[in-house]
């Protein structure tokens, strides 16, 4: 199953992987970071497809894709 | 476990210093995976400009250089001539390309010299606070244009591709956008054909990347992308200008 981590020492939250992912899997987390921003992170981890437009359109990077 | 995409090995660990929700990361990832499929990355040397990208050195694991504001294609020139089995680019926005360096952007097309340019549109000056730049749009509203930009007072807006279009050197000249993950994949085909244009030696390739600024344009990130694709994709149409690389 594909699954996604995010590098909340580098996310700014900007959210355009929260918008991009046609599964709706991603928001915003309840926990701040170390930066000061309310990183992106995985909500539903059952839907994902592992299609990768996250990672895409990541303009910090932050995000990697893992299938198991 | 396999990984299916990560953070490409031509890029360096240091976190980017780019608003949230800016283009230039995205534009900086397309790039370092360019290197990395093309296995060129042991031999690229870069240009990075003065504006928002002046510290790209940081972020790309190879030689950079830092030239002078709007510069980039002359030193670029100076670094491919020298060593001819570099791959050189000149990464450059729009306040450092399209004003003060429109001379040697014209002159380095003119000469066709075998070089890669990666050019950020983002329609107004970013590193500096939002002035008013030879891209921004009529009745956009810059820190020098504060009613909007109007065409009698600071003249229209330049459409790079199409004016460079003219020139014969220019080999390959692309526009593209990276406001959705499907233009994102579109840019990196036309990085990738610039870079592999340079590798067969084609001549002069220049890439326009649409990018957002949500931080000059004072709008929110979802704003900034619905005033990419609703007020500059009608003044910068998407396209190939010129491909000549296969002839």
């Amino acid at each position: 199953m594909p699954r996604i981590e995010v590098d909340a020492n580098r996310c700014k939250a900007c959210y355009l992987c929260v918008s991009a992912c046609p599964k709706k899997c991603l928001g915003k987390s309840k926990t701040i970071s170390k930066k000061g921003y309310f990183p992106a992170v995985m909500e539903r981890p059952e839907d994902c497809i592992g299609c990768t437009m996250c990672y895409m359109m990541c303009p910090d990077v932050a995000i990697s894709v893992i299938k198991e | 476990m396999t990984i299916i995409a990560k953070k490409p090995q031509s890029l360096t660990d240091i976190p980017m210093h780019y608003c949230p929700g800016c283009g230039h990361g995205i534009v900086h990832r397309l790039m370092a995976e360019t290197f990395d499929e093309l296995n060129i990355a042991g031999r690229v040397i870069g240009v990075a400009p003065v504006g928002c990208a002046v510290f790209a050195d940081d972020y790309f694991a190879c030689d950079m250089v830092q030239g002078a504001h709007g510069r980039g294609p002359a030193i670029a020139t100076g670094i491919k001539r020298s060593k001819p089995q570099a791959i050189v680019f000149s990464y450059q926005g729009d306040g450092d390309l399209a004003s003060i360096g429109m001379a040697e952007i014209v002159h380095a097309a003119v000469r066709s010299e075998n070089i890669t340019i990666i050019f950020i549109n983002n329609a107004i000056y970013g590193m500096t606070g939002g002035q008013m730049a030879p891209t921004t749009l009529v009745g956009q509203v810059a820190t020098t244009a504060p009613k909007g930009r109007d065409p009698k007072l600071q003249g229209w807006p330049i459409n790079m591709c199409e004016m460079l279009s003219q020139i014969t050197g220019a080999k390959y000249l692309e526009r593209v956008a990276v406001d959705t993950a499907q233009h994102v994949m579109a840019a990196k085909k036309a990085i990738k054909k610039a870079f592999e244009n340079q590798v067969k030696g084609v001549g002069f390739s220049m890439v326009e990347v649409i990018s957002q600024c949500p931080t000059n344009w004072h709008a929110s990130v979802e704003q900034a992308l619905e005033f990419v694709r609703t007020q500059m994709m009608p003044q910068y149409p998407l396209g190939v200008f010129k491909d000549e690389g296969a002839k």
